[in-house]
């Protein structure tokens, strides 16, 4: 399973401050760190980034300085996606952009992902608000792959997002995101890839609880047959890669979680 | 409308090893196909076939591999130059049986000298093998790969018992070195990554998953073999890519079927084709199943394993 490292998010004090001095330390130690960790690609989250559209390129070449992994991407400013596309090293994979969904306003960067053949996350949220159920999230998911063919991008490129919500404010939503993963896999041959954010589901929850949620809900994702999730790779990989020998995704040895 | 063959894409790769040096060095795996798939894929290097030879004659082979070599087997030097020269082998493999401590218990320092004069009289790769007394091995295998320095030569076999001293030696002395575990897939993909960790390189590895004789456990050996390579070139898993070897003669000249004799079982024919015949078969079975190295011992044996390799490379 794909970890993408979430660490480098514009939201933490410690981020944002490095961002705004364009200090590459804090930066490159943390995506290092996420690396080493586990995860195959780093989030780079500069939230909306309107008047620094700049700051998205320098995101990308300082990770890519010190990390061989793709970046993902992680804003909805369309001009500091396209300058951190220009500059990302594809040495290492695609790069992944977080992320279009149902909404009018967000299908351009279906047409930028098409022109850079980079991958990009559709999160099933369209215009009307939140999705009630697995069903209602495979129709907006449906909605999301037909625009994207429209667009010219092949829907291999897309990792479906079911949107994980709080279990504290909305319990009922976590086992419908569950069988989301199950349903989106079956909308194409060879199934569509899926992503979540998985810390979203303790979002609000006691600090010492929430790697427990979050690691019991990925389990539970890996076994429907998730393909990504955008996690702390120190906080997750144990689960990842045990539940990827479990499922005979990776050939045992004693010692798989050194490696 | 004409048929067109489907074709399977793999995501990882075997990788090469070579041994020896200067014009007669070898190179074997380095391909991204399972074996013999040429049409899916790049399969740049043939299996390598080595000739099995011992420090000391050997007293438990049967008749009829002892046949080919009675004139030089008293003395490992006349036997490797007899490979070498009469029967064009491309590779030797040395098995220093005589240092077991229940045939001969030979000191370290005789492998030494063994190993030091066959290295001087040939000019083929040579592959060194204790004598698999787990113990013994390590001083042994410490010793000679410390004396055969310089010659790029294959090492083993190290096993979970002794990785950690042979490995060692075949990493400061410049060697390829056999990790040897006993038919398990998970237990040689542990081998493997525990031999990293010592810092050895994994190009460097020969996976031995333990080799049987057809009618004795082949299928066995077969399919472990076969999912090695399937895991590395499906799955990717860099644990698991290196080229594998089939110590073939061993295991096929102790067997029912190469010494029972043509009075008790008329019914199986000739004794002198049936060993022939079953070392080759076996040797073939595991070239299909994934392996890039074999050790053999009859040249009769060996000549029909090549035509096989002729056919389908």
């Amino acid at each position: 399973m794909l970890i993408i490292g979430e660490k480098l998010s514009i939201i933490a004090k410690r981020v944002r401050e490095a961002m705004n001095k364009r200090d590459k330390g804090p930066i490159q130690e943390i995506a290092k760190a996420q690396f080493e960790a586990g995860a195959g690609m780093i989030d780079a989250n500069i939230g909306p980034a309107e008047g620094i559209e700049d700051l998205m390129e320098w995101m990308v070449t300082t990770i890519q300085e010190v990390v061989p992994a793709p970046i993902c991407l992680d804003t909805t400013n369309y001009d500091a996606l396209e300058k951190g596309l220009k500059v990302h090293n594809n040495e290492w994979g695609k790069p992944l952009i977080n992320s279009t969904s149902n909404d009018p306003e967000r299908f351009p960067i279906l047409e930028l992902a098409a022109k850079y053949n980079c991958d990009v996350i559709g999160l099933t949220v369209g215009k009307g608000g939140l999705p009630a159920d697995a069903e209602e999230r495979s129709a907006i998911a449906a909605e999301i792959m037909a625009r994207a063919m429209e667009y010219g991008l092949p829907v291999e490129n897309i990792y479906l997002d079911p949107l994980v919500l709080q279990i504290a404010t909305t319990q009922d939503q976590a086992i419908k995101v569950i069988h989301t993963i199950k349903m989106f896999q079956e909308l194409n041959d060879p199934p569509m890839k899926t992503v979540v954010g998985l810390s979203n589901i303790s979002n609000g929850c006691p600090k010492p609880i929430r790697p427990i949620l979050n690691n019991h809900f990925l389990a539970l994702l890996m076994y429907e047959g998730l393909t990504a999730a955008i996690a702390d790779a120190h906080e997750i990989i144990t689960t990842a890669k045990t539940v990827d020998a479990i499922m005979n995704k990776t050939l045992y040895a004693h010692s798989y979680l050194e490696m | 409308m004409a048929f067109t063959p489907p074709k399977e894409t793999y995501t990882g790769k075997v990788y090469p090893v070579t041994i020896g040096s200067g014009d007669k060095a070898v190179t074997f795996g380095g391909e991204n196909v399972l074996p013999f798939h040429s049409f899916e894929g790049s399969t740049p290097n043939r299996p390598v076939i080595a000739y099995e030879i011992m420090d000391v004659p050997p007293t438990d082979w049967p008749d009829k591999v002892k046949e080919p070599y009675a004139a030089v087997s008293d003395d490992p030097v006349k036997w490797a130059k007899f490979c070498e020269q009469d029967l064009k082998a491309k590779a030797i493999a040395l098995r220093l049986y005589g240092t077991h401590p229940d045939s001969g218990n030979k000191s370290a320092d005789d492998a030494v000298k063994v190993v030091k004069d066959v290295l001087a009289a040939i000019s083929v790769p040579l592959i060194i093998i204790g004598s698999n007394h787990a113990e013994k091995d390590t001083d042994v295998l410490v010793k000679v790969s410390e004396a055969a320095k310089g010659n790029t030569c294959v090492i083993g076999k190290a096993q979970e018992a002794n990785y950690k001293t042979i490995a060692a030696s075949a990493m400061a002395n410049g060697h390829m070195l056999i990790a040897m575990s006993e038919l398990d897939i998970n237990l040689s993909k542990q081998l493997n990554i525990m031999i990293t960790q010592l810092g050895f390189t994994k190009e460097k590895i020969i996976i031995d998953p333990m080799c049987s004789a057809l009618g004795y456990g082949l299928e066995y050996t077969y399919t472990v073999m076969e999912r090695i390579r399937l895991t590395a070139l499906t799955l990717n898993d860099a644990t698991m890519q290196q080229p594998m070897l089939g110590d073939v003669g061993m295991y096929v000249w102790k067997i029912k079927e190469v010494t029972a004799s043509e009075d008790i079982l008329p019914e199986w024919g000739a004794l002198t084709e049936r060993g022939v015949a079953w070392e080759a078969q076996t040797a073939a079975s595991l070239l299909l199943s994934g392996a890039e190295l074999l050790i053999m011992r009859h040249p009769e044996a060996v000549r029909a394993v090549d035509a096989f390799i002729d056919e389908l490379v």
